[in-house]
């Protein structure tokens, strides 16, 4: 993004203050623009009207991201990379976490493959109420044999993940193209000796590639920028990961380099960055276990500091669970707080004498509680009280906590628990507890304070329910 | 298929006639090239050359071949781009050549201090060595400015046993009755670099010891190792200033690390504890930038401790609980010191071991069924304390406070390659697509 005002975008807009993007006023419009949470497609006069269109123009060019998105595989399951504007996420976040793609050879029996393949599409993890996936497959032409390498392909596009082709034999790439025409496949890769001909390839098929020059930072630029004056758009560097010793602190620096520069202004290399975490595999390390660590380690270090993209291999839940938990840290949107909507919940089918507790709204306290109750088999009422998504303790020390929110949670979910309840009480959390007496005298029922962690209610549930009158 | 065919019996067949090429003929099987009589060498360039004329003769043959009737497929005219009718002129002619460059950031002004933890007998105490801290001019591992001191492994001793999650407890089941023991095991075979005994104990909910039994606890470590220590509270406000003031006297000269000081006890009284037997003091906040500026400052104005003698803790949360929170609050507190906030350009030390309150860490396998198998939790456990640890060294973390010794060789490989200090056969990358692993 090349401005960094509201005012500068403001310049772009109707000024009609029409009100038609759901604003009050084309200046909230233009703060939106610029936080990004507002596309200039949201302004319907910007659009529709003819007289704009040169402005419209011009406020997306200024509005891109200084690194390129790149869209990669077809339908609900294409993926972006790229599209960061910043080097440190506190200055505004990072979009389109890292993508994790994992590795099959187009040497696998169809059986091993498809089953490799399935693995990778159904590998889910929830996390604060959605499941974590793995992104796409990565079919690496071992063979070198065009036919098999298509054949490969076709099995794999069946599944519907999205795919980049591996192979620096331009033969191989067209084969996998010829049978995958509209999919989408990122190709991999272009580099000194075959740029040419995958050029072309990416040109002819109108796919994204990546350009490829290990250790070689003019090598890759040089690339890019050919690529990008032939009309090629959708470009992602790969840099070469090396797995161990120098050669890795060689390929973090070029990471830092290649996006400093680019956040930095330097179009030419301004592209998302691909890592290979899975060289790991090709360090020398003995035991499968202790590589798989190594992978996790390199794909660790490279989501933090700026791939967009990775090939990896191990599909162990050691080695899954922790990428994919670091790539949804990493970019998690730090400006709002993760939430869940205010509101009574029911886990279970909770009567008139069952437990009510309260949480915040913030996401993962709310789901550890709900996760933690409902994994008991605990049944009851769970409120969630509208904290700005900050968890119990520092919205108690905040002020977002307080007798008035409580009572006014249960207000607006229409719950009394002197009438929707026998037990006429509520069980607070643990760091919550100096609310006690205020939330007695506001709420006019019983409060008991439950364990600090939800993971003792269960235990404290077993002492204290139902509560002695 | 039924009858396979090779490229001399179709040269043979095709002898008597003048064909030379066939158009419209798609190809629907395999072609197999007998390239036979090559002799035993294996020459790579002759490979390739060979390679490129064979796909060449292929489609020619093929063509022919689909003339006849034989299945043949589109794999051979896939090999043999240049003959290929679709491609349109080419657009890319030459390299257009780019240098890249880039600048250092300019904003990088100021130095982290440099924190000593342990004093050898040269400066009084009796440690082996003196461990340092900070002095980074740059964030962690960046070609900006070298990173002058490298990071550095405390693993934990209890002054009781206590529950651990079972992947770690295994370690050192056999010296949990011994704080003496456990911390020369850790030494010993696990390779740290350092030991911080948490002396929990004295927490009136659990044992409630006395700041006495704490000190000798503490003597007890002093003796059986000679790595630098830090000397941990129970977490209890109102006893830990006691406690802690107690056990650093009866390590008086060594240069301990005091933990903590912070905003919910008596501050004043470790950092006078601190400056009267000489050690550091960790200065710990939770989660906020603000408060951790506080904290420092009162440590410096209201409390006088030295620069040199302050390291921060501003809390670690384990991955998948919060890191997002901590990583951030990391970088942005380093960024600012480089950028010349001198509340805050001290080293950091990270609680790693909070990790394994995560459940993926522990737990047998997840609670919820929809989720894929979490696979043997002993594997689980430390890569999530190396993860959360490794996130927060490249935040700029230079303490990490750790229990598994998995978890901690792991760390020291990275944090250790990434400053330059692990030497490596290098490896060729180049053929990683080839590659069976």
């Amino acid at each position: 993004m090349k401005i960094n005002s509201p005012l500068e975008a403001y310049k772009y807009l109707p000024q009609t203050n029409c009100g038609e993007c759901g604003e009050p006023t084309c200046m909230a419009f233009a703060s939106k623009l610029i936080d990004r949470s507002g596309k200039t497609s949201d302004c319907p006069p910007l659009v529709k009207e003819k007289k704009y269109a040169k402005k419209l123009k011009e406020l997306d060019i200024i509005l891109a991201p200084e690194i390129r998105q790149v869209t990669i595989g077809v339908g609900e399951k294409a993926v972006n990379i790229g599209g960061d504007d910043v080097l440190y996420r506190h200055k505004l976040t990072f979009f389109n976490k890292t993508k994790l793609f994992f590795d099959v050879s187009d040497n696998l029996e169809e059986a091993a493959l498809i089953e490799r393949v399935n693995k990778i599409a159904d590998f889910k993890k929830f996390y604060v109420g959605r499941n974590l996936l793995l992104d796409g497959v990565a079919i690496k032409a071992t063979s070198n044999d065009p036919a098999k390498f298509a054949a490969a392909v076709k099995k794999v596009a069946e599944i519907g993940l999205p795919m980049i082709f591996c192979s620096f034999n331009p033969a191989v790439l067209k084969a996998g193209l010829e049978v995958a025409k509209d999919k989408n496949p990122l190709l991999y890769a272009a580099n000194k000796d075959n740029w040419k001909e995958v050029g072309e390839l990416a040109l002819e098929y109108k796919v994204p590639v990546v350009v490829s020059a290990f250790n070689d930072l003019d090598a890759l630029k040089t690339l890019a920028k050919t690529f990008a004056e032939s009309g090629i758009q959708d470009i992602v560097l790969d840099p070469g990961t090396y797995p161990s010793g120098k050669g890795l602190k060689d390929s973090f620096n070029n990471f830092l380099k290649i996006r400093r520069a680019g956040i930095m202004g330097d179009t030419e290399i301004a592209y998302p960055i691909m890592a290979l975490p899975l060289t790991a595999w090709m360090a020398g390390i003995a035991d499968p276990v202790s590589a798989s660590y190594w992978e996790t380690v390199i794909a660790s270090v490279f989501t933090i500091r700026y791939g967009d993209i990775m090939i990896l291999h191990s599909l162990e839940p050691y080695a899954a669970l922790p990428e994919m938990h670091l790539a949804e840290t990493i970019y998690t949107d730090p400006r709002t707080p993760v939430s869940v909507d205010g509101g009574m919940y029911k886990v279970g089918e909770p009567d008139k004498d069952s437990p009510v507790f309260f949480t915040t709204n913030f996401a993962l306290t709310y789901y550890t509680v709900e996760s933690d109750i409902s994994a008991n088999g605990i049944v009851c009422w769970l409120l969630a009280v509208d904290t700005d998504g900050i968890g119990v303790e520092a919205s108690v020390a905040g002020g977002q906590l307080t007798s008035a929110k409580v009572k006014d949670a249960f207000d607006k979910a229409g719950f009394d628990l002197n009438k929707d309840t026998n037990h006429h009480t509520l069980i607070i959390p643990g760091l919550s507890a100096r609310l006690q007496g205020d939330l007695e005298d506001t709420l006019g029922a019983n409060v008991k304070v439950g364990p600090m962690d939800s993971g003792r209610i269960p235990g404290w549930i077993e002492k204290n329910w139902p509560p002695k009158q | 298929m039924a009858k396979k065919m090779k490229l001399s019996e179709i040269t043979n067949m095709f002898g008597g006639m003048n064909v030379e090429a066939l158009e419209g003929v798609t190809i629907e099987g395999d072609i197999e090239i007998d390239l036979g009589g090559l002799g035993g060498g294996f020459d790579p360039m002759l490979a390739a050359a060979l390679g490129q004329e064979s796909a060449v003769l292929a489609q020619h043959f093929a063509r022919l071949a689909g003339m006849f009737g034989y299945p043949v497929g589109f794999g051979a005219s896939a090999a043999a781009p240049a003959i290929a009718p679709a491609l349109a002129a080419p657009k890319l002619k030459d390299l257009i050549p780019a240098k890249f460059d880039v600048a250092n950031i300019a904003e990088w002004t100021t130095q982290i201090q440099e924190v000593p933890i342990g004093n050898t007998s040269a400066d009084g105490g009796s440690r082996g060595k003196q461990v340092m801290l900070g002095g980074e001019k740059a964030l962690p591992f960046y070609f900006d400015a070298p990173m002058p001191n490298r990071n550095q492994v405390t693993i934990d001793v209890f002054d009781m046993r206590i529950g651990l999650a079972k992947a770690v407890k295994q370690n050192y089941d056999e010296v949990m009755d011994s704080p003496g023991e456990w911390a020369k095991k850790n030494v010993e075979k696990f390779n740290a670099d350092m030991i911080t005994i948490h002396l929990i104990s004295t927490d009136p909910l659990i044992k409630d010891t006395s700041p006495k039994d704490a000190a000798k606890t503490v003597e007890e470590v002093l003796q059986a190792v000679d790595v630098p220590i830090a000397i941990g509270g129970s977490g209890n406000p109102q006893k830990d200033p006691e406690v802690l003031a107690k056990a650093a006297e009866a390590a008086e000269g060594e240069r301990c690390l005091l933990a903590s000081a912070s905003l919910n006890l008596d501050y004043a009284v470790i950092a006078e504890a601190a400056l009267k037997y000489d050690h550091d003091v960790l200065s710990w906040t939770q989660l906020d930038m603000n408060a951790q500026k506080e904290l420092n400052r009162k440590l410096m104005k209201q409390c006088k401790v030295p620069r040199d003698r302050i390291i921060m803790d501003p809390t670690t949360a384990a991955l998948g609980y919060g890191l997002d929170y901590a990583y951030t609050n990391m970088e942005r507190i380093r960024l600012a010191a480089l950028m010349g906030d001198d509340e805050l350009t001290f080293p950091m030390s990270s609680g790693t071991t909070n990790a394994w309150g995560a459940r993926e860490s522990w737990m047998v396998g997840s609670p919820l069924g929809q989720d894929t198998d979490w696979g043997p939790r002993e594997y689980r456990g430390p890569i999530w304390e190396i993860v959360t640890g490794l996130s927060l060294a490249l935040a700029g973390n230079d303490l990490f406070m750790m229990m598994h010794p998995t978890s901690v060789a792991v760390l020291k490989q990275i944090t250790q390659t990434l400053f330059g200090l692990v030497d490596a056969e290098p490896v060729d990358i180049g053929n990683w697509i080839g590659t069976e692993v």
